[in-house]
């Protein structure tokens, strides 16, 4: 039976339980009438179906979490032991093929019958594991709901037992989010170490070329494979550098002045009507950005050069840029309007009072006081900026070279990561690993952005109170 | 036009006599009146804060504002530099002059006004800049400084009269929100004051000071008085006996009684200011 099937019985078996704990609580009442019941009867119905599907479940996410590792090392402990001795093939290459046999994928090359042997012991092992999980969790959901029913009596405080498992299923779901964070950091850490064994650190962060050639997979030493191409990061993250660079120039001064008009200016009903308008610009879909940039603005920014006598490429980094400022806009108004408003009346009120105008007062007293606040705002804004893909893939050009024009076509991190694990890739060439390092290298960067802007938004948070 | 200082007192107190049914300003021939109000009026939208209030503010005097809270004596205060502009609700009627002239009349730069008329505020606001930064503000604004050194004499001169340039001449580079409260209200002081108003208004300028830094502040005003004129919103009615030298009562809206500060505490003219001073009201 399938995982998800099992989940549904579950849910079921609750509501079940629920029912029979209710039941049973109002009965136990009427047979002690002296004793008053301590928890009301759905605390009760409750904790019945909670003791029914919890422990079950956490046995369907171990066995779900081990199955797999257990059957593929049977698997492979019942492989001929001239399969494994063989050149040019490892234990992970033919496991592959064999799971993928099993799944009734496609494989690359005929299936030899040592192969289509093991495959089928494979999908024998997996639907006795499945009936096995079944029968298990059907006995423990059993066991624990047929206890639990048993145990209501009117001391039995099932009320302080809700609250206990409450408090331990928020703990559980904070630690899957700091775990899986966690996780992706360490994968990342541990591909990306893998692919430093094939380059060294040295060539890739401070290589000036980049030009990683091909990799196919299941094709053995002497192809194209290994370390025969250049992994230069400087090109991709100069390139990132100035789409982001052109895109911050558009979107400070326009967001920020924005953000000046709604705070200080706009009339509330404006700005109530406005603000949610400007904040859609976030919520387009990044690849309408990119194809409005491909099919509008770039050819709009080329034609606009050739007036002028510039040469402007309609995939620049400058179209890119450009579009990616204005997607940014937003992140730069409605942060640092909400860091304006928060300037305590009595400083413009000090400013005014001085006989300075408005506009004085603005520039000169409201401004500073929220600059750290503003500079947080930029910050968050870049570290969007450098990890934005779509419009970058469309509208940069895919030019992976080093240069200072950004009338020229770049190519970015983000979009050389796209470009290395899209296609029949190897894993394990460095090829597809290099957009591990490429990914840590770029979540490193916005990490210690967005670390700096929250440590100034923070200090700009305690100058008022 | 008239241009601050010139004699315009007979007119004014034509209009004052003219007038019987509205409050007594006791002001003597002798005394220059600085601001007059006449029938002012302040709605915020359609609730209206102040039902007519006539006064005369005479110069280089301490007047003090009483009332209870809500009496709309910080509203009128805030009529006499049009701070009240900057509340978009907020519409005044009636006519304020300072030196015969109408602070609303709409041919009249607020921003000069603004700095004819300073303003210290219920809480300490110094800028989150420097001592130095915040008594330049305003000179720097208005231009009355052309050099850096220029500037320095202002900034001393300022917080000398402010009482606060002993405290703070080794620290001018320090944050202002680093003083103490007491001192910086000294430093709002010492900034209106650096612009060279020639009225200071304050609005319960101590009720956020100790005692100590209050009679600080008390004295410093007795000071200010030489140069400026001075109106003064307070709670406190000890703080307004003690330093003013008339007294305003207003109580709903109202002027109810204005006189000489001795005279509205010992022998006030209405039941209600009576009630108020004795404690037996607000």
């Amino acid at each position: 039976m399938s995982n998800l099937s099992l989940i549904v019985l579950l849910l079921a078996l609750m509501a079940i339980g629920y029912q029979l704990g209710m039941v049973r609580s109002r009965r136990v009442a009427t047979i002690n009438p002296q004793q008053r019941m301590h928890s009301r009867p759905h605390h009760y119905g409750m904790m019945v179906g909670l003791w029914a599907i919890i422990p079950a479940f956490f046995l369907l996410i171990l066995w779900t979490m081990l199955a797999p590792n257990v059957i593929s090392s049977m698997v492979a402990a019942q492989l001929p032991a001239e399969v494994l001795a063989q050149e040019g093939m490892t234990a992970n290459v033919i496991m592959r093929r064999i799971s993928n046999l099993a799944g009734n994928f496609g494989i690359v090359a005929e299936a030899e019958p040592w192969e289509l042997a093991a495959a089928a012991y494979m999908q024998q092992l997996k639907s006795s594991s499945a009936a096995l999980l079944t029968g298990l969790m059907a006995a423990i959901a059993a066991t624990g709901l047929f206890f639990s029913y048993k145990k209501i009596q009117p001391q039995l405080r099932a009320r302080h037992q809700i609250e206990r498992t409450i408090k331990a299923v928020l703990i559980i779901c904070s630690t899957v989010a700091i775990l899986t964070t966690i996780g992706i950091v360490l994968s990342m850490v541990g591909e990306t170490m893998k692919f430093f064994s094939f380059i060294p650190p040295s060539e890739f962060f401070f290589g000036t070329t980049w030009n990683p050639r091909f990799s196919t997979t299941g094709v053995g030493e002497g192809s194209l494979t290994g370390s025969q191409g250049s992994f230069g990061l400087i090109p991709l993250l100069s390139g990132t550098m100035m789409v982001a660079g052109v895109a911050l120039i558009v979107a400070i001064p326009l967001g920020l002045m924005v953000a000046i008009y709604l705070a200080e200016y706009a009339p509330a009903g404006f700005r109530s009507t406005a603000k949610p308008i400007i904040e859609v610009l976030a919520g387009i879909p990044t690849i309408v950005y990119g194809f409005f940039a491909l099919v509008t603005v770039g050819p709009f920014l080329a034609d606009f050069g050739a007036s002028i006598g510039l040469t402007i490429r309609a995939t620049s980094a400058l179209t890119a840029g450009v579009v990616m400022g204005i997607m940014i806009i937003p992140f730069i108004s409605s942060l640092s309007d909400d860091i304006i408003t928060q300037v305590p009346k009595a400083l413009r009120d000090a400013s005014l009072g001085l006989g300075a105008t408005k506009s004085e007062t603005i520039r000169k007293v409201v401004l500073p006081a929220a600059l750290p606040g503003i500079v947080g705002a930029v910050l968050l804004a870049a570290s969007r900026a450098i990890g934005e893909t779509m419009i970058v893939v469309l509208a940069a050009g895919n030019s992976p070279t080093l240069t200072a024009n950004p009338f020229e076509a770049v190519s970015t991190i983000t979009v050389t990561i796209v470009n290395q694990l899209t296609g029949d890739n190897d894993f394990a060439s460095p090829q597809s690993l290099v957009a591990f390092a490429l990914g840590l290298t770029l979540f490193v960067i916005t990490l210690l952005l967005n670390v700096v802007a929250l440590v100034v938004v923070r200090k700009y948070r305690e100058q008022y109170e | 036009m008239n241009m601050p200082g010139n004699p315009i007192i007979l007119t004014e107190q034509d209009v004052t006599m003219a007038d019987p049914a509205m409050t007594v300003n006791q002001t003597n021939s002798s005394d220059k009146i600085k601001m007059t109000a006449r029938d002012v009026k302040v709605f915020y939208g359609a609730n209206q804060a102040i039902h007519g209030v006539n006064m005369d503010i005479i110069e280089n005097e301490v007047i003090a504002f009483i009332g209870p809270s809500g009496c709309g004596k910080s509203t009128f205060l805030r009529c006499l530099n049009r701070m009240n502009d900057t509340i978009d609700i907020c519409r005044v009627t009636g006519s304020i002059k300072m030196d015969g002239r109408d602070i609303y009349d709409p041919s009249l730069d607020v921003v000069q006004l603004r700095a004819q008329v300073g303003m210290v505020f219920q809480k300490p606001n110094p800028f989150p800049k420097s001592i130095y930064e915040n008594i330049a503000y305003g000179p720097r604004l208005h231009g009355l400084a052309s050099r850096k050194s220029e500037l320095d004499d202002v900034v001393e001169s300022s917080l000398r009269r402010a009482g606060l340039w002993n405290e703070v001449k080794d620290r001018l580079d320090q944050p202002g929100t680093g003083l103490s409260g007491g001192q910086q209200q000294r430093l709002c002081i010492a900034r209106s004051i650096a612009v060279s108003p020639d009225v200071i208004l304050m609005d319960e300028p101590c009720s956020a000071l100790d005692p100590i830094a209050t009679s600080i502040i008390e004295e410093l005003i007795d000071e200010l008085k030489q140069n400026f004129t001075i109106v003064i919103v307070t709670h406190n009615m000890q703080q307004a006996a003690r330093v003013s030298d008339r007294t305003a009562f207003f109580h709903l809206g109202d002027l109810i009684e204005i006189g000489a500060t001795n005279e509205v505490f010992t022998n006030p003219q209405h039941k209600r200011t009576e009630d108020y001073i004795t404690g037996r009201y607000g």
